[in-house]
């Protein structure tokens, strides 16, 4: 099965690490085929930005993202631009402190959850893709947190693998626990 | 003979393909690199400069292309594999020097990652239109040998096998990557040094007062031995017409020596160098030619013509030059028409059609380059080359 992934925010906000990381489980730890596109030139520098995971079963010919069905979105602008192509029944997960959900017609429930606000708890807001990523692996099942564990070491700076897998941790712990009850909770603007 | 395994990274990465090429080029021996950063490629210098103090490299980032080109050729007379990265405008600049290269025959590996041009043009941005300029871009007649990888892992074997083909043959060699390939990331396996095939150029070991840098000795095919600066052996090289003492002889029977030679120590080779890989081409009635990244996008053109019932399979280019002329003769007799794919106007189509000489229709799903095909557009061509 192919599945097509799109994480997105601003340039700064560790994105394209989270579309790595997310890669390098899938296809080092989780025994699939992953192929991470990125955007590249001024986008991944500060506005807009996104990184395209594509995993499957098989060998993956066609690398890019069309119709992707789970949409990780931390800023408005990405949201904005990147939600009209979240396939029917996609998954759309927010950072709920930095994007509003102004879905007209009722169709996209956002899993959301303040993963900037967590990171600034652990001290540092970099660390608010990790807190994603925890809650994205919880969340969708797509990637496993095992995957995850093994692929952070190396890919984020020695002296703060503790901390990013304390991120990684509080996301997933609250993708677990409480993503249904979170999702009630946020209004959709009609 | 085997890898050096201190410059092999052996295990399982997930690595762009331009890391995934320094690392074919530290895999592969090279132990020099003169370069001028540009986008798309810059990622591959970055990655050597990190990589090459801990081998004992030496890394040089160069005023500009020209320059970077003269060195690798001075590294590799020196005894090192040499190396040197760019794009479209930097290639246009290495042109002159390149064919120095052909010229004194002289190993190193040129890495093109190549974005869309003329000029400037698109700097972040895929093309594949440096296709023609790494055969014909220099003046004179000479023959080059290029690769062109579609993946990561790609990026890392056929940076190595470009070293050793340049080795072998004495003859620059070109790996014509694209933004895509470069720029995607996916696993890539790197074997244990151990199960690494490395070639290394043959030297002269004769006695001192008897060296010919360009005497072919019975056997070689076609390449001279050679010897490296500092060994102790007196030679000459020059871009002039030359004779077997490397002198220059400029005249109309050495030129015709030379210059056949050249080529012939190429396309006389042909077979041993070109590399392809075929996708159910058995009883298809249309071909898609392809390379680089357009032969992924065309791979989904291909599943939904198959869905649609079409009779296709697909000949991917993984040797561009020397052309598979051989290969495609064959296919061209059998099928009822060949597609080419590729992001540019029109290129290796020329080529195609040269070898196809009429015996099938050919073609063309061209463009301008910026992003790659949309899969309907090649599907749609498929359709009407099946008709």
């Amino acid at each position: 099965m192919r599945t097509e992934i799109r994480f997105s925010g601003l340039g700064g906000q560790g994105i394209i690490l989270s579309g790595i990381l997310s890669g390098k489980a899938a296809a080092l730890f989780g025994n699939k085929h992953a192929t991470m596109t990125q955007s590249f030139g001024p986008e991944a520098r500060g506005s807009a930005c996104s990184a395209q995971l594509v995993v499957s079963d098989e060998k993956i010919f066609y690398p890019y993202v069309t119709r992707p069905s789970i949409l990780v979105a931390m800023s408005q602008e990405a949201y904005q631009k990147f939600s009209p192509d979240l396939a029917e029944n996609g998954i759309l997960i927010i950072d709920e402190d930095l994007v509003t959900v102004n879905d007209t017609n009722g169709q996209i429930s956002p899993l959301a959850i303040p993963a900037t606000r967590f990171a600034e708890g652990l001290g540092n807001r970099i660390l608010a893709n990790l807190v994603m990523l925890g809650f994205f692996s919880a969340a969708t099942e797509a990637i496993s947190p095992d995957s995850f564990k093994k692929a952070i070491p190396g890919s984020v700076p020695e002296r703060f693998l503790d901390l990013n897998m304390q991120a990684f941790g509080r996301g997933h712990s609250y993708g677990t626990e409480s993503a249904a009850e979170r999702t009630r909770q946020i209004r959709l603007k009609a | 003979m085997k890898a050096d395994a201190k410059g092999v990274l052996t295990g399982a990465h997930y690595l762009d393909g331009d890391h995934a090429c320094a690392e074919g080029a530290l895999a592969a021996g090279c132990r020099f690199f003169a370069g001028y950063p540009i986008t798309p490629s810059t990622e591959v210098a970055e990655r050597i400069a990190s990589r090459f103090p801990l081998v004992g490299g030496l890394f040089v980032q160069m005023e500009d292309e020209l320059a970077s080109m003269a060195a690798i050729l001075g590294a590799s007379w020196a005894g090192k594999k040499s190396m040197t990265v760019t794009s479209g405008p930097g290639f246009s600049l290495m042109m002159e020097n390149i064919g120095l290269g052909a010229m004194t025959e002289t190993p190193c590996v040129i890495v093109n990652v190549q974005r869309g041009g003329p000029s400037t043009g698109l700097p972040t941005l895929p093309g594949q239109q440096d296709m023609m300029q790494a055969r014909w871009g220099s003046h004179g007649d000479y023959e080059i040998i290029a690769v062109v990888p579609n993946s990561p892992q790609e990026c890392f074997d056929l940076t190595i096998e470009a070293f050793n083909l340049s080795e072998k043959y004495r003859v620059p060699v070109m790996v014509m990557m694209d933004e895509c390939v470069g720029h995607m990331t996916e696993r890539v396996d790197i074997p244990a040094a151990s199960e690494l095939e490395v070639y290394n150029r043959k030297l002269y070991d004769g006695p001192k007062d008897q060296y010919l840098p360009y005497k072919v000795e019975n056997g070689n095919g076609q390449v001279p031995l050679m010897a490296n600066a500092g060994d102790g052996y007196r030679f000459h090289i020059t871009g002039l017409t030359h004779d077997e003492r490397g002198y220059p002889a400029m005249n109309a029977e050495v030129q015709q020596q030379c210059v056949s030679r050249l080529m012939d120590k190429i396309t006389g080779n042909a077979a041993d160098i070109c590399r392809y890989e075929e996708h159910r081409l058995k009883g298809a009635e249309v071909v898609v030619v392809t390379y680089g990244i357009s032969s992924r996008v065309t791979m989904r053109a291909i599943e939904l013509a198959q869905a649609k019932g079409l009779s296709v399979g697909m000949f991917r280019l993984i040797t561009a030059w020397p052309f598979p002329e051989k290969r495609i003769k064959e296919l061209a007799e059998k099928v009822k028409s060949l597609v080419m794919v590729e992001l540019n106007m029109g290129q290796m189509v020329h080529e195609l059609e040269r070898c196809v000489a009429g015996r099938a229709k050919v073609f063309l799903s061209p463009h301008a380059g910026g992003w790659v095909h949309d899969p309907d557009d090649i599907l749609k061509l498929i359709q009407e080359a099946a008709k």
